[in-house]
């Protein structure tokens, strides 16, 4: 649920990106409610992801200002989290460990409360019978799980989603934001979503917006997107749906 | 000649730049230990990955140092009729300088390489970038256990393949060619001093820091080998932190060698 009267978690105000002479992003401004999920489209090498590592502080923005609620990033990492395209889960790590990693590295918790807090994100995500699995040893849907528990496990407010659906089928991206939507409401966090999947994300998400030629050219609500006439956004949904639909075909 | 004259500057300065960044993740990875969490576990992992796994490699070739010694030291001696003073041969060469450096050398080929390889790895699949962002200094963590582990791991190895060159001297000197083995041991006894001992053991600490720093940061910079991506980009990354690791040990050989003689 969105509090209106609180500010907003995250404010982007003229964000910009150069590698080279490549602008990847001009001047991106976005405003993420606490509370919210914002879903950003936009088409494959339109800096979606290059977005979300500036805000992640994984990459350092040339220009404009990543404002949060607490202030700067550094103060605000530790109480964020960061779920990867490739999930990025430690490999010679297990599913535990991976999980137990974040509360071992950043509080200063017990190594009993580590062992009961990481069992029980494993258990509230299905994982905990494969606890001693490595991630190369489950499915890819089950690594993406282990990624999000170990992306909530430190209880999180705000979480960055990269493409979380890609490379899996229909039923496995519905599910994906399903599970989004349940976690949110279990574990209270902001959720920014970035990804190709229209339909699904309009149905999960709180907000949208769409980033083409380097800027935020619509931002509003699902159905606010569904009903806009600009021309960019009907040509970027129409695209999106047509393509979809041939390849399911 | 402009060409050649701006493919020699870019090159220096891409060195110069080149080290200033060695630099500057060598003294991140001393100033992250305080700082550091559970770093004792993945301390003995470190101590394990570089000591425990090397330990057959440098016995193997201390041996082989030793018996090469014993042998080729025992015919040029027996021609000036001082087949005597094998022991002495043996055990300074081999204290002074073939166990530091060939010590050095093997734990690079066998752990360093993997080192280079695996932090390439964790780089190339975003696991350095999740450490970031989950607020976990990533230095801290892959790197520091490893550096702290080079000053007991090339000490110990380096005592290790001295004593089993010693003994390898010893089997083709005494053994193989007959030499007294009293005589043999009495030299040794007498030609090894403690400063020869300081010696041995300043090198195999020097050269664990620089080798291992050098495995750690070509793994780490794995994004930026230029022209070369994914599982090519470790590849080279691991050939040229080998590369580079072996330079830095004869390097720092000669170095050390010109302070202390």
């Amino acid at each position: 649920m969105i509090d209106a009267s609180l500010p907003p978690i995250l404010e982007v105000c003229g964000l910009r990106k150069i590698f080279g002479e490549q602008v990847v992003l001009a001047s991106v401004n976005l405003a993420v409610p606490r509370g919210s999920i914002v879903s950003v489209f936009g088409r494959s090498g339109t800096g979606k992801s290059v977005f979300l590592k500036c805000l992640a502080g994984l990459l350092a923005p040339d220009a404009g200002e990543i404002r949060f609620a607490v202030g700067l990033l550094d103060g605000f990492r530790g109480r964020s989290s960061y779920l990867f395209q490739g999930n990025a889960l430690f490999d010679s790590l297990t599913a535990f460990e991976n999980v137990a990693l974040p509360l071992e590295q950043t509080t200063r918790f017990g190594r009993r409360e580590i062992a009961q807090v990481a069992r029980d994100a494993l258990k509230s995500l299905g994982l905990d019978k494969f606890a001693d699995h490595f991630p190369a040893q489950m499915s890819g849907g089950m690594q993406k799980r282990l990624a999000l528990a170990r992306s909530l496990v430190t209880r999180p407010e705000l979480v960055l989603f990269d493409e979380p659906t890609a490379g899996l089928d229909p039923p496995a991206r519905s599910a994906v934001f399903e599970m989004i939507l349940r976690y949110k409401q279990e574990f209270d966090f902001t959720a920014v979503v970035v990804t190709h999947d229209v339909p699904e994300a309009l149905a999960a998400s709180d907000r949208v917006a769409l980033l083409e030629e380097g800027r935020i050219q619509f931002e509003g609500t699902p159905v606010e997107f569904a009903a806009s006439d600009d021309c960019i956004v009907r040509s970027f949904g129409d695209n999106i749906v047509t393509l979809r639909t041939d390849l399911e075909k | 000649m402009m060409r050649l004259l701006q493919a020699v500057g870019q090159n220096s300065l891409a060195t110069v730049a080149g080290l200033g960044d060695f630099t500057a993740f060598a003294s991140r990875a001393v100033a992250a230990m305080p700082a550091t969490r559970k770093l004792g576990r993945r301390w003995i992992r470190a101590v394990h990955e570089q000591g425990v796994r090397c330990v057959p490699v440098v016995t193997v070739v201390g041996l082989f140092a030793g018996l090469v010694l014993g042998l080729q030291g025992y015919y040029v001696l027996a021609r000036f009729g001082s087949a005597g003073v094998l022991g002495t041969l043996v055990s300074l060469t081999l204290t002074r300088e073939l166990a530091p450096v060939l010590a050095a050398l093997m734990i690079v080929g066998q752990a360093g390489s993997a080192i280079a390889a695996e932090i390439g790895i964790h780089r190339n699949t975003e696991q350095i970038d999740a450490l970031i962002t989950m607020g976990i200094d990533p230095i801290g963590y892959l790197i520091t256990p490893r550096l702290l582990a080079t000053l007991i791991v090339f000490p110990i190895l380096t005592v290790a393949f001295t004593l089993v060159g010693l003994a390898g001297g010893y089997l083709s000197g005494s053994v193989l060619l007959g030499l007294d083995s009293g005589v043999y041991w009495s030299a040794v006894h007498s030609a090894i001093r403690p400063a020869d001992v300081r010696e041995c053991l300043l090198k195999a600490v020097f050269f664990g820091v620089i080798t291992i720093l050098i495995c750690c940061h070509s793994g780490f910079t794995t994004h930026r080998r230029i022209g070369v991506s994914g599982s090519r980009a470790v590849s080279v990354s691991t050939t040229r932190a080998v590369v580079l690791a072996s330079i830095a040990t004869l390097a720092t050989d000669y170095l050390i060698t010109s302070f202390l003689v």
